[in-house]
């Protein structure tokens, strides 16, 4: 029966279904929400008129170029310190250059909220320290969400800057001022051109998180965003104007995946020669050097503050921190709370549940459609691939509308069932969610392991099923679990979806988070954060091992965590 | 167009605990003169040409182009022009804008520059090809651009680092020709870095060669191939018979060492060789230079064949003395020779040459 052509049918079918009932239908459901009457009135609200529609539309798109312009700065200017020069402190700052947006998406706002926010730590120490009336260098609405997103976004800048400039061949640039060009002519003519595909890579992919973007707005109070009116439409219960909201964001992710997918497959400028060691330019000069190693004090604890913000806040007694730089009285109790007090645990099984059913499925669906996008051939394949590509493209918030416009009433995806309001729309949100990451580290797996294998196996007479179990999935093992790992880690910090389909009986840690958040409970909610971060530490700690002589895909993954 | 002089040039890599990777290095590049850096990886010779080029400076010495101290000069401001191991094109250039780089950085636009774009690109054959993309281009290609390149602009010296190492050996063959015919025809004073020393040996006008970081010896290449200075220079260009001998007798530019069987040998020496009776001598012999010869001939030293080796061109036997083991390599071998006979050995005094240790 493997012989036959039709084979990679029987297996591709069920995934197609897979992605069409979970994916493709529920962003119709919306669709077809939104335009409810058939009027197309919600949706000309977005081109005419002073109205929220069209200012949410604005505000997105002006945040996101804005936030593409100071990630490029951070992200681009990192990249050439560290790759470039030799100073004190390169190789520390190089080890926690992505420590800020490895934070839960959550967390991480909240722990720039307690750092730069009126009320923060920063501006509450320069205030007194310099004596003035009013707390200095404060940021407040779109300039914190802009500082939010300069921080958790620029890693996109980084690494693509940086693997362009590892992948560079410093002769290149050698030639050209060895026939005469200065140092600003070399930047103008051959660095810039020669890093230009890597900045549009990660322009796009700033812009499209920014876009996505929905805990930074609604921690720094920003509500004319799209995100924040699809949150606030939900919850009045206005669903038709919700859905034309997240249809508008979903078109325009969807575009701009389809733009990045071109503009990968334009040709990069990669080295032509191999294993030539880029020049790291020592810092010689000795005020320079003084200046850049206080530079990298300044950096490493700009970089490590956000985490331990919220270390140093997860014992800090509820209610006590009020006016004070720092929390005053400490202790243990939000932990212990949170360990003898069923209905506070309750958030972390929550979580921990629906993470681990999420990523079962992810693992079977998405071993599978990686199978079968590398090694089989069929029609309609690069179909499936862009399938798996839109759940990562839609922002969480739209992936929560599309589900819950799909499954209010029961359809054959759902077995004739609601799954609003009931446990399995979480594990189906986080399914959505989080399936490209076991997709696309398996792909990796397998683009590295040889086809010739696997026929092997069948030439000395194993069966599709036990060449695939035996050889394929045993080599790509290691990719698979990196990848399920960070599934479920992401599934454990997951918010943006949660916070729109939860209820009280499948409250995850993050919405737990907020809602304590709300209740000015902040070491309560910065434990959980604690909690969060930790796990999040030791599931990178092994992933890390198992990725280990691989390339470090697993770092670009954990920027990926951003909205 | 230039004579390119390095004085005493040292340099130290931080973080290497203080070991030089280039020392005391002196050397004198006359005008239009092709000069090559030769030596195995790691002995310094790419660092020297970086260091003429700019790239590194030298951490104690200077390096002057003519009357001029470009010792601590920008790389942009040395007018050198430099074939890169790796071609290192543009690749967001076509061709021509990679040869035409340097022109415009030297203000030279419109037709002139088109004019000596298309020249520079008609001298390494590949007139026309103008507008091609470098990925469009095949290795031999790149690097006949890269050459192109680096001669439009006229430079004053012609460094070239290991330009040929990527190519295959037949195409190498033919560009090593190439390469030497253009630059005899601009004359420009060339350094040429190379560990290959059938390159260095038909390229050069002198090799000097080089060994962590020191230069061993410099001179044509004939002068280093049959008078090497020393073991190192002996063994690594060409194939060597190097033995230590105890000298019996000294002359100004000869000894007299007592070789295997007790047979006296003359070899000649270089005249400041200092050695004298109850010293040992290190004596060089080619292979090709053994004759092989009948056992019973007169003056001739008795060995057994342990190995006989044919490369087609000639044939290697390996004869054991007793004393010495010798590689000879004959153009013709008699049949008899064969694994286990007796053969006789002769080292022709005028072949065989005293080398330091």
């Amino acid at each position: 029966m493997t012989g036959s052509r039709w084979f990679p049918y029987v297996l591709v079918l069920p995934l197609a279904l897979v992605l069409w009932g979970y994916i493709v239908q529920p962003m119709l459901a919306t669709f077809a929400e939104s335009v409810g009457d058939g009027s197309g009135a919600n949706y000309s609200a977005f081109l005419s008129g002073g109205g929220v529609a069209r200012q949410s539309l604005i505000n997105s798109v002006v945040i996101s170029l804005v936030s593409v312009v100071l990630c490029a700065a951070v992200g681009v200017s990192m990249a050439f310190l560290l790759r470039r020069f030799q100073f004190p402190g390169r190789s520390v700052i190089e080890a926690i250059i992505l420590v800020p947006a490895a934070l839960p998406p959550l967390i991480g706002a909240i722990s720039f909220q307690l750092l730069y926010s009126e009320t923060g730590i920063v501006p509450r120490a320069l205030q007194r320290l310099l004596g003035t009336e009013e707390p200095v260098l404060s940021v407040s609405g779109i300039a914190g969400v802009l500082v939010v997103h300069t921080f958790t976004m620029y890693p996109f800048f980084y690494l693509a800057a940086s693997a362009a400039l590892k992948g560079m061949d410093p002769s290149v640039e050698e030639a050209a001022y060895n026939l005469g060009a200065s140092r600003v002519r070399v930047w103008r003519t051959v660095l810039l051109p020669m890093l230009t595909p890597a900045l549009v890579s990660g322009a796009l992919l700033v812009f499209m998180t920014s876009l996505a973007s929905y805990t930074a707005p609604l921690l720094f109070g920003v509500d004319q965003t799209m995100t924040m009116q699809i949150y606030i439409n939900r919850t009045n219960g206005d669903m038709p104007l919700a859905s034309t909201y997240a249809s508008v964001l979903g078109v325009v992710s969807i575009l701009f995946l389809l733009v990045m997918r071109w503009y990968e497959g334009r040709r990069s400028y990669r080295s032509q020669s191999k294993g030539i060691a880029a020049h790291r330019r020592e810092v010689t000069n000795p005020v320079a050097r003084w200046l850049a190693m206080a530079g990298s004090l300044v950096a490493v604890a700009v970089l490590l503050a956000p985490a331990a913000t919220i270390a140093l806040v997860a014992f800090s007694r509820d209610g006590s921190w009020t006016t004070q730089v720092l929390p005053e009285e400490y202790t243990l109790e939000n932990f212990t709370a949170i360990v003898s007090e069923p209905k506070a645990f309750e958030p972390i099984l929550n979580s921990l549940t629906i993470s681990a059913v999420a990523t079962a499925a992810i693992i079977v669906v998405g071993v599978l459609i990686a199978y079968a996008v590398r090694r089989l051939q069929f029609v309609g394949r690069s179909l499936l691939d862009i399938g798996v590509m839109l759940a990562w493209a839609l922002p969480g918030t739209v992936v929560a509308i599309n589900l819950i416009a799909a499954f209010s009433t029961g359809n054959v995806f759902s077995f004739g069932k609601v799954l609003v309001a009931t446990f399995w729309i979480m594990p189906l949100a986080y399914f959505v969610r989080f399936l490209p990451m076991v997709f696309r580290s398996t792909s990796a797996a397998l683009a590295q392991t040889d086809p010739a294998l696997e026929e092997a196996a069948r030439n000395l007479g194993a069966s599709w099923a036990r060449s695939f179990l035996t050889i394929t999935v045993r080599l790509v093992l290691p990719g698979v679990i990196a990848g399920a790992l960070l599934a479920f880690v992401h599934g454990v910090g997951e918010f943006v979806a949660s916070v729109l389909i939860y209820t009280s009986r499948t409250e995850p840690i993050s919405v737990a988070i907020n809602n304590s958040m709300y209740r000015f409970e902040i070491g309560t909610a910065s434990a959980y954060g604690l909690l969060q971060i930790v796990l999040i530490f030791i599931v990178m700690l092994v992933s890390g091992r198992l990725e280990r002589g691989r390339s470090s895909g697993n770092a670009k993954e954990a920027a990926a965590w951003a909205n | 167009m230039v004579q390119v002089r390095l004085d005493a040039v040292r340099k130290v890599f931080p973080r290497s605990g203080g070991e030089p990777a280039v020392d005391d290095v002196d050397l004198t590049i006359g005008d239009g003169e092709f000069f090559t850096l030769l030596g195995p990886s790691g002995c310094g010779k790419t660092t020297t040409l970086r260091m003429v080029a700019g790239f590194y400076f030298p951490s104690a010495g200077r390096i002057y182009f003519g009357d001029d101290d470009v010792t601590r000069q920008a790389p942009n401001k040395r007018d050198t022009g430099m074939v890169f191991q790796n071609y290192a094109l543009f690749p967001h250039m076509t061709v021509a804008q990679n040869v035409g780089y340097g022109l415009r950085i030297r203000k030279v636009r419109g037709a002139e520059a088109s004019k000596r774009i298309e020249e520079a690109l008609e001298q390494v054959h590949l007139g026309g090809f103008g507008s091609r993309r470098i990925d469009q281009l095949s290795g031999g290609q790149q690097q006949r651009v890269a050459l192109a390149r680096a001669l439009v602009i006229r430079p004053r010296t012609l460094l070239l680092d290991e330009p040929l190492s990527n190519l295959d050996a037949k195409l190498r063959e033919e560009t090593r020709l190439e390469i030497r015919r253009i630059q005899r025809e601009a004359s420009t004073t060339s350094i040429y870095v190379t560990h290959d020393q059938a390159e260095a040996m038909a390229m050069s006008d002198r090799v000097a060669v080089m060994h962590n970081g020191t230069v061993q010896q410099v001179g044509t290449p004939e002068e280093i191939y049959r008078r090497p200075a020393n073991r190192f220079v002996a063994t690594f260009i060409g194939r060597s018979n190097v033995m230590s001998m105890p000298v019996t007798g000294a002359g100004r530019d000869y000894v007299e060492v007592r070789g295997p069987a007790g047979a006296t040998l003359r070899a000649a020496a270089p005249v400041d060789h200092g050695l004298h009776e109850t010293a040992d001598a290190l004596i060089s012999v080619r292979p090709e230079h053994i004759r092989l010869t009948s056992a019973e001939e007169p003056g001739a030293i008795p060995g057994k064949v342990t190995e006989t080796e044919f490369t087609g061109m000639s044939t290697n036997v390996t004869v054991d003395t007793g004393e010495a083991v010798l590689q000879a390599a004959s153009v013709e071998v008699p049949t008899r020779l064969t694994v286990g006979s007796t053969v006789g050995v002769v080292l022709p005094p005028e072949h065989v040459w005293v080398v330091r240790p």
